[in-house]
Parts: C-alpha cells; structure tokens; sequence
C-alpha cells in the first residue's frame, strides 16, 4: 500500500517536472493558448471570441498549416475559461506558459481581462496576439509583446465627430457651431471611448453641452437626456456597452429625444435594430463597429469580409459579430508572422509580429511601436429601415447617410 | 451649475424631473415592500431582491417572445415567483429564519449568485427588454414626455401597496404575519403556524418582485446581473421608511426617486447615486438625534 502511494507520487512529481519542458510544439503542431470567458457576464462575446479562434484555426489547417523550416505544422489552441474574471484570467495565463509550456498566447475577450493577462505574457516575454481588448490603457505602458489588431477604444466614436463636421460643411455651416452632448458609462473602456471623442470636439471648436458619465449599476439615465432636450445638442454621444445601447434606444423614444444626429456603440450586441425589442426606435441612429461584411478587405485564406461572413454562418449557424472577426484576424496574424519569422523562438516571433503588414479580410494591419493597429479605422453603420449600413469612413459607404433624422 | 439655471429658466423642465422621479422611485418602492415584510417578520436581508426582479421581467420577456403582450407578464411573473419564493424557502431560507443577520445575509448573496449564475446560463448575458407599445404622453409641444407604461408602473405600485397594508390588517394571513413578527413564540402558543407565515411571505416578497421585474423589462432593460441596482435600492428605501412600514415604502421610493433625477440633472448622471447615499447617512443622523431626544424625554 505505501509503495504504490510511493510510487504514485514519485509518478505525479514525474508528469509535473517533465510538463515544465513539454514544448508548445509536439511533432507537426503548435499549440496557441488562451483565456476566454465561456461563464459569467462575457459569456455571449467569450464564445464569440473562441468560435472565431476556432475558425481561424480550422481554416489554416485545411489549407495545410503553417510552414517553418519547410515543414508545416498543425494549430491548436488550448483553452481555459477565465469565467470573466481577471484575476482567474491572470492565473490561468501563468498556467498556460508555467505548466502546459505555451509559448504563445491569444487574448481573452474584453479590455479588463486582457489587463490583467499582459503583465503575465509581459513577464514571461511570451507574445499576445488579441482583438478584443481595444482600452487604451494597454498601449501606454510600454509592453513589448502585447498586439492587438483592433482599433483601440478611443477611436470608436470619434469618426462619428468627423462626420457631424462634414456633414456641417455640407449644409453650408461652421464645424464650430455645433454643440454635442455625450454620456458614457463611468468604466474605463467607455472613459476612453470619452476622451477620443472629446479630443475631436476640441479639434473642431465644437462645443460639449453635456458630459455625463453614467454610473455602472445604470437602469436609468431620463435625468441626462432631460438634459439633452433643454440644451437641443447636434450630436448625441451614448457608449455604455450593450445595457447602455439599449437603455439610450429605449429611453430616447420613451422621452421623445429628438437629436439630428445619435451615435452609439455595441448596438449590435444590444440588437438595438431588432423590431421586435425595440420597434424602429433607433432608426437612423449611428453605430460604431470595428469591422463590417459589407467591407472590401480581403486575404488569401477567406477571401473578402463577405466571404469570411458566409464561411462562419455556415460554420457556427449565426452571422459573425466584429468581436469574432477580429479574434479570427488575431490567429491570421500570428500565423503570418511565424511563417515570416521561420522559426519558433518568441523573441523571432515578437520581432516578426512588430514588422507586419498584411492585409486580412479583416481590415489592414499594421502595428505602431505600442503594439496597436494603425491601419484600420472604425467605421460608423447608420440604422436604415432596421438594417445596417456602412455610412462612414466615406469610401466604404454602402449608403448615404440620413441626417437630420426625422423629427417625430 | 448651469444645469441649475435651465431649471429657473424653464421649470417646465423641473416638472419633467419630478415626474421621471416619481415613476422611478414607484417601480423601487415595489421592490423594497417585499424587503421591508421579510426584513420585518423573519429578520432577513433578503439579498436576493435584484434577482427576484430580474427573474420576473425574465418571465415577462419569454411571454412577450411567445407572442403574449408583456403586460400579461405582470401577474404571472408573480406567480411564477411566488413558487420560487415558497421553493427557496423550504429548501434554505427556513433554516435561516430569525438567525443573527450576518447569517442570513451570507446565505441570500450565495442564493442571489447562484440565480444569477442560472440565469446566465439559461437565457444567456445578452441585455433584454420587452416592447409594450404603449407610446408616450406628450405635453407642453413634447417638452414633456411620460411614458405610459411607467404611468401603469405608477398605478399598479399604488395599488400594490394599497391591498397589501388591507391584506395585512384584515385578513387571516395578514394578521398572522403581523402577530409573528410581533412576536413568534407568543404565535406560536396562539396556534400559528409560524413556519408557514415565513413561507408565505418570503413567497408574497417575491411574488412583488416579480411583478416589478415585469414591469422593469417594459421599462428598462434586463440582464442576468443587473439585480444589484433593485437589491440596494430596494434595501435603502426600507431603512429610510422603516422596517415593515409600507407607507413608509412608498413615500421614500418616490421621494428618493425624484430626488436622485434632480441630483442627476444639476451635478451630473455620476453622483446620482453619491448623492442618494449621502442623503442616507443624512436621514439616518438626524433621524438618531431625533430619536436620542425622543429618549431623553421617555427617562
């Protein structure tokens, strides 16, 4: 009896030192880890995160790997559920590197889990490829091995400025004279989505009428748009993830708001358009989305965005949303650049990383010194009879905008 | 201040404010009866109270997806949770009836996690809400807009409130419940069965929730862990109005309700609720120097 617990434990001490040298790759595969959230509150955008891994990886190894010293090798991604929470996610990011040897990492979803995960693949000098941790906070601490290939957080609305102002000159008036009214939620994704919009206002000698910040346990925000209606703004700013999408669609028919021009995020995920939830209360609205089917990028392995859109319904039963798209265009990238680097050593890989350029069905990608992508903007989709269309930046517009939006 | 001047400029404004506040804080007052019963009788904290409400506009979601009108959800939200209140009840809340407070307040956040863990599992994080298309009343040219489901909200939170202070004075059950939480052992001796009041109304509790819940999804929107906003809410109503005062109830809902949309609209949406609870502590000061004098007077 106590020599097989003996020997059970010299066995268990066995699996755990030799688990310290196993190699991320084993034969013919690379295995690529990640933390996604598959419980708690992220649970729709962490599966949204893993299918669009998954596709990646189906693809590439369908059309034979990658290829590093003339041999291909097979991708798989090892996951574990962070259940939303960054400290778990911190952890899990250790055991990934520490015990399962992964060298290299995919993000999570959201800005707050992939905060917590980059001090980890920081220290361990471990590359991090990921789409949906879009805060701008990640790219001022001057990582080294942290990429995201999403526009970052406070470019989400800003386009939505430019737009106003255009549309301004169109009319025949001066950018300066409009006035806007913004509310956010009070976290500090939406903080930064804030402050790009604002450093825009301040570009065109606009004025802001309303800054509110919305508090987190938000149900109701009738004292801000009462506001909104006694100071008659040009531009309506909301971004408060999906329960501020949906609470602003709500309450501004609910109060009866009319703004010439409304501009949200995460309207998707709030599925602000669907009649059935909330009629046509946010016709014309403007939402801001980091990627769009109807785009023309395009890549040798899904072809164009519409491509990619119907590969993924096919695949998964349901039209992509950016956040999947996004994390897909994350494993293109890192595939790209293993092949660039030919070879598997993290610090190759990091350096191949840094020098990309490519185009995917994605968007473009380049990466500043920072670590984000500098080659794709956001676009802004204005809600046309309860469909969405790409109206902003003007030279993917599929439709023109409607402005002002009709009074009721 | 500048916000302060509009109000001055036009009051019309004011008036939209006050209403706003009114028919929020009805929606809260019908959450926080439920809590100020079961506080009052059983001496629980009862932090599953978000959950409850969010569970009702559940129901009342699923219904108006089968093509029943949401307003429906209202009555059968709260039967529907009626049961799960008399489930959570025979399975862990009896044990907990009358324990130190810090009992019952660890075992209902364990409740109030797991239903919202439930919850995300089963009807997914999405954020939900239910399209009753009633339309809005318009006066004054649109200056001022009231929903009409909040108007429902308003009436029914009345009237709640209304046949529960009947329900307790004049019916069997009513007066039960009354004698239990006066006190329980001398019930017992009179041959209540105390063990059935405290279901009864950890049920009826939950049964008001619901029918908030339904009326919050028609309002507002709805997510598996959005419960916390009702829970505090309905519990700083309770302290402010009194344990097991249901006038109480409806006097500090609506008036903590349109006071917090005036705070929103001068100093910002940000310290709507810095300043509610900075009115807590207020109340509860001054209400304490109120009191030790009331004291000093009996001695």
């Amino acid at each position: 009896m106590n020599m097989k617990l003996i020997a059970a434990c010299i066995a268990a001490l066995g699996m755990l030192a030799s688990s310290h040298s196993m190699a991320k790759v084993e034969g013919d595969t690379i295995t690529l880890g990640a933390a996604v959230s598959l419980t708690g509150k992220y649970t729709t955008a962490g599966n949204h995160t893993k299918n669009g891994y998954d596709l990646a990886v189906k693809r590439l190894n369908e059309m034979g790997g990658v290829t590093v010293d003339g041999k291909q090798y097979k991708l798989v991604v090892k996951y574990y559920d962070d259940e939303s929470t960054p400290a778990r996610g911190a952890q899990l990011a250790e055991r990934l590197i520490q015990q399962d040897g992964v060298t290299f990492m995919l993000g999570p979803y959201s800005s707050g889990l992939t905060k917590a995960i980059a001090p980890v693949t920081e220290k361990y000098k471990i590359p991090m490829v990921e789409g949906n941790g879009a805060s701008r906070s990640l790219f001022n601490k001057g990582y080294k091995y942290l990429f995201a290939v999403l526009s970052t957080s406070e470019q989400y609305l800003a386009e939505a400025i430019n737009l106003a102002a255009e549309q301004a000159k169109a009319d025949g008036m001066s950018p300066a004279d409009l006035t806007v009214a913004i509310a956010v939620e009070n976290d500090p994704f939406s903080l930064d989505i804030r402050a790009g919009v604002i450093d825009m206002v301040n570009k065109h000698g606009m004025k802001l009428v309303v800054d509110d910040k919305l508090p987190r346990e938000l149900n109701d925000m009738t004292a801000t748009l009462t506001k909104v209606k006694a100071l008659k703004p040009d531009l309506l700013v909301v971004s408060g993830h999906s329960k501020g999408a949906a609470l602003a669609t709500r309450q501004v028919e609910q109060q009866q708001v009319n703004v010439p021009m409304i501009a949200l995020t995460h309207c998707e995920s709030a599925a602000v358009h669907d009649a059935e939830k909330f009629g046509n209360a946010a016709e014309n609205f403007l939402c801001a989305t980091q990627w769009s089917e109807k785009m023309s990028y395009a890549d040798q392995w899904f072809g164009s965005a519409g491509d990619y859109a119907k590969t993924f319904e096919a695949e998964f039963g349901y039209v992509p949303p950016y956040q999947a798209a996004e994390s897909t265009a994350s494993v293109l990238v890192y595939a790209n650049a293993i092949e660039r680097a030919n070879s598997f050593d993290t610090d190759a890989v990091r350096d191949a990383l840094a020098a990309t350029e490519i185009q995917t069905f994605y968007g473009n990608v380049k990466f500043d010194e920072t670590g984000k992508n500098i080659a794709k903007p956001m676009a802004l989709r204005q809600i046309q009879g309860g469909e969405y269309k790409v109206v902003a930046p003007t030279n993917w517009a599929e439709a023109s905008l409607v402005h002002p939006r009709p009074m009721n | 201040m500048d916000n302060l001047l509009i109000l001055f400029d036009a009051p019309v404004f004011g008036l939209q404010l006050l209403i706003n506040g009114l028919l929020v804080g009805a929606i809260f007052a019908l959450a926080a009866y439920g809590l100020a019963l079961v506080w009052g009788v059983m001496n629980i904290i009862n932090v599953t109270q978000g959950e409850f409400v969010i569970l009702g506009g559940y129901v009342t979601f699923y219904l108006s997806n089968a093509g029943i009108h949401p307003i429906a959800g209202i009555p059968v939200a709260a039967v529907v949770l009626f049961l799960l209140g008399w489930l959570l009840y025979r399975s862990v809340v009896f044990r907990i009836v009358d324990r130190e407070l810090f009992t019952s307040l660890l075992a209902t956040f364990g409740l109030s996690i797991l239903l919202q863990q439930l919850m995300n599992e089963l009807f997914g994080a999405n954020v939900q809400t239910a399209q009753t298309d009633f339309g809005t009343i318009l006066l004054y040219d649109g200056l001022i807009a009231v929903p009409w489901i909040q108007v429902v909200a308003f009436a029914l939170a009345l009237i709640i409130g209304g046949v529960l202070v009947v329900f307790l004075k004049k019916s069997r059950m009513g007066q039960s419940i009354r004698a239990t939480a006066q006190n329980a052992r001398a019930a017992r001796i009179m041959g209540i069965n105390t063990d059935r009041v405290y279901a009864f109304t950890y049920s009826l509790n939950a049964a008001i929730c619901g029918a908030a819940g339904a009326l919050v999804v028609m309002t507002w929107v709805i997510h598996p862990f959005i419960g916390l906003t009702y829970t505090v809410r309905s519990f700083m109503i309770v302290i402010v109005a009194g344990l097991g005062n249901l006038t109480g109830v409806v006097a500090a809902g609506l008036g903590l309700g349109s006071l917090e949309k005036f705070a929103g609209f001068i100093l910002g949406a940000e310290f709507e609720a810095a300043f509610i609870f900075s009115l807590l502590v207020v109340i509860l000061v001054v209400r304490n120097m109120v009191l030790s004098k009331q004291r000093k007077y009996l001695k």
